[in-house]
C-alpha cells in the first residue's frame, strides 16, 4: 500500500479540497475511487463513524473529514506551500470563514436544489446572502488570505462549479451579485492543482439532476 | 507584544460554548475580563464583534475578536504560551478535532430530540442514536485519565458538555442517557473533568443549571419541535 492513499469520490468537492492540497504541497499519493453505493471495506473500516469520502490514509491511519485532512495535510508537510499563514489570528479567521462556508453554503445548496415553493425561495435568499458575504469578505484581495492562494481558497473553489446549478435551480445569477468571488474563481482555476480538480460546472448539474431529480 | 494586550470573553454563565473558551483561557493561564451578555437583547459590542452569527462566546484580544467556540480554543492555544491544548503530533492533532467535530456535527441534534421530544418511539430512538454515540466518545477514552492522556487538553474542554450539562438536563427531562453502570470511563473522565482547578473556576454549578432549564422547559420543547421538522443535513 502507498504511503499516502485518498479514498474519494471523482465529482466530490469535499474530495477535491484534498487532491488540491496534496498536489500544491507535491505529495505523491495513490487514488483510490470509491464507490458510494457498494462501500468497500477500506473505506468502511477507515470511517466507521461516518462511513463517508474523503479519507486520507497516511501510513495506513486513516484523517476523515476534509477540513480536518487539509489542516492535517498543511501540518504534516509544513515545508511546501503552506495552506494556513503563520499569524494566529488570521488562522483563525480562516478557520471561520471555511466552517462558514462548510455551514452555511453547503446547507443552502441542500436546501435550494431539494426543495420547492417558498422553501426554495428562502434557500435562494440565503444562497445569495451567503455568496454576497464571502464576496464582501474577499474584497479586493486575490485571494481569501491575502496575495496567496491558501486554505480558505481550497475549501471554497471546489464548490465553484455548482454556481452554475445553483443559477439553475434558484433562477439567479452569481457573477451579478458577486463580481469578486466569479473572477476570484477563474484566478483559482489558472493553478494546475485547481484546474485538474473541479468537475466541469454542465456534468454538475447532470449529476444533481439525477440524483435529486430534474429542476 | 500581542501577548501581553486584555483579553475578554462575552458570554453568559450557563453555556458550555462560552465555558469551552473560558476553560481554554484558565487552563493556558491567561487573565480574562469576562462580559456578560443578555441573548433576549444582545449588545452592540456583540453585534460589532459577531454580526455573522451574533452568538456567544466571542473573545476580544486587543482589537481582534474571534468567534466559534473551537475556533477560539485553537487560537487560545496558538496565541499564548503555556501548556499546549492539542496534541504535537499531527496525527493525534486531527485525532481530537475529529472527535470535537463529531460531537456538533452528529450528537447535537439526537441529543436535544432526546431530552425534549415528547416520549414515544421517535424520542426513544434518539435515545438509542446518543447512547450509541457517547458509546464511540466512551471507546476514545481506553483507560486514560483525559482523552489525550495524563493532561487535560482540547478534546476533554470540547466535550464538556458530556461531563456536567448533561447530568442536568437528565435532571430535569429525566430522561437517561448516561445510566448509573453505563459508560463507567465517561462518568470518571466527568469527574476528573470538572474536579480540575482551571476548569472548576468557570464551570457553572449543576443547580443553576437545573434551574435554567426547568425555567426554559415550554421555549425548549417548541425549539425541538421545529428541530425535528427541519430536514437534516447531509
Amino acid at each position: 500500500m502507498a504511503d499516502v492513499m485518498l479514498l474519494d469520490f471523482w465529482a466530490s468537492p469535499f474530495g477535491q479540497r484534498c487532491r488540491i492540497a496534496l498536489a500544491e504541497k507535491g505529495v505523491a499519493y495513490e487514488y483510490s475511487e470509491q464507490n458510494l453505493e457498494q462501500k468497500s471495506e477500506l473505506l468502511l473500516r477507515s470511517n466507521p463513524v461516518h462511513k463517508k469520502i474523503p479519507v486520507l490514509l497516511h501510513g495506513g491511519r486513516p484523517v476523515c473529514e476534509s477540513l480536518i485532512i487539509l489542516t492535517y495535510i498543511d501540518e504534516a508537510w509544513p515545508e511546501m506551500m503552506p495552506l494556513l499563514p503563520r499569524d494566529p489570528y488570521a488562522r483563525a479567521q480562516a478557520r471561520f470563514w471555511a466552517n462558514y462556508i462548510d455551514n452555511k453554503i453547503v446547507d443552502c445548496q441542500t436546501r435550494l436544489l431539494t426543495t420547492k415553493g417558498e422553501a426554495q425561495e428562502q434557500a435562494k435568499k440565503d444562497m445569495i446572502g451567503a455568496l454576497k458575504t464571502l464576496d464582501s469578505e474577499l474584497g479586493d484581495k486575490d485571494y481569501f488570505g491575502g496575495q496567496a492562494f491558501g486554505f480558505v481558497d481550497v475549501a471554497f473553489v471546489t464548490l465553484t462549479p455548482w454556481f452554475y446549478t445553483y443559477e439553475k435551480y434558484g433562477d439567479f445569477s452569481v457573477e451579478e451579485h458577486c463580481p469578486r468571488i466569479v473572477a476570484w474563481a477563474a484566478r483559482c482555476r489558472e493553478r494546475e492543482s485547481v484546474a485538474k480538480a473541479l468537475t466541469d460546472p454542465e456534468k454538475v448539474y447532470e449529476i444533481v439532476q439525477e440524483e435529486y431529480g430534474a429542476n | 507584544g500581542k501577548m501581553a494586550e486584555p483579553v475578554k470573553l462575552i458570554g453568559t454563565l450557563a453555556s458550555p460554548f462560552v465555558h469551552r473558551a473560558a476553560a481554554a483561557l484558565r487552563l493556558k493561564g491567561v487573565p480574562y475580563e469576562l462580559i456578560l451578555e443578555d441573548l433576549q437583547s444582545k449588545s452592540e459590542l456583540l453585534l460589532k464583534h459577531n454580526p455573522i452569527h451574533q452568538k456567544v462566546p466571542v473573545v476580544l484580544h486587543g482589537d481582534r475578536a474571534i468567534c466559534e467556540s473551537l475556533v477560539i480554543m485553537e487560537y487560545i492555544d496558538e496565541a499564548f504560551d503555556g501548556p499546549p491544548l492539542l496534541p504535537t503530533d499531527p496525527y493525534d492533532r486531527a485525532t481530537a478535532r475529529f472527535w470535537a467535530q463529531f460531537l456538533e456535527q452528529k450528537c447535537s441534534r439526537p441529543f436535544w430530540l432526546a431530552m425534549w421530544l415528547d416520549a414515544g418511539e421517535e424520542q426513544k430512538g434518539f435515545v438509542k442514536e446518543m447512547k450509541e454515540n457517547l458509546a464511540l466518545l466512551e471507546g476514545q477514552l481506553q483507560g486514560k485519565k483525559f482523552f489525550g492522556g495524563d493532561s487535560i487538553g482540547y478534546l476533554d474542554v470540547a466535550a464538556c458538555g458530556s461531563a456536567h450539562w448533561i447530568y442536568a438536563f437528565e435532571e430535569v427531562t429525566g430522561v437517561s442517557l448516561m445510566g448509573e453502570n453505563e459508560f463507567p470511563a465517561l462518568r470518571r473522565w466527568g469527574k476528573e473533568y470538572t474536579e480540575n482547578e482551571s476548569v472548576k473556576e468557570c464551570l457553572p454549578a449543576r443547580v443553576q443549571l437545573v434551574a435554567l432549564f426547568s425555567a426554559m422547559k415550554d421555549k425548549y420543547k417548541m425549539i425541538t419541535n421545529g428541530m425535528l421538522h427541519q430536514k437534516k443535513n447531509n
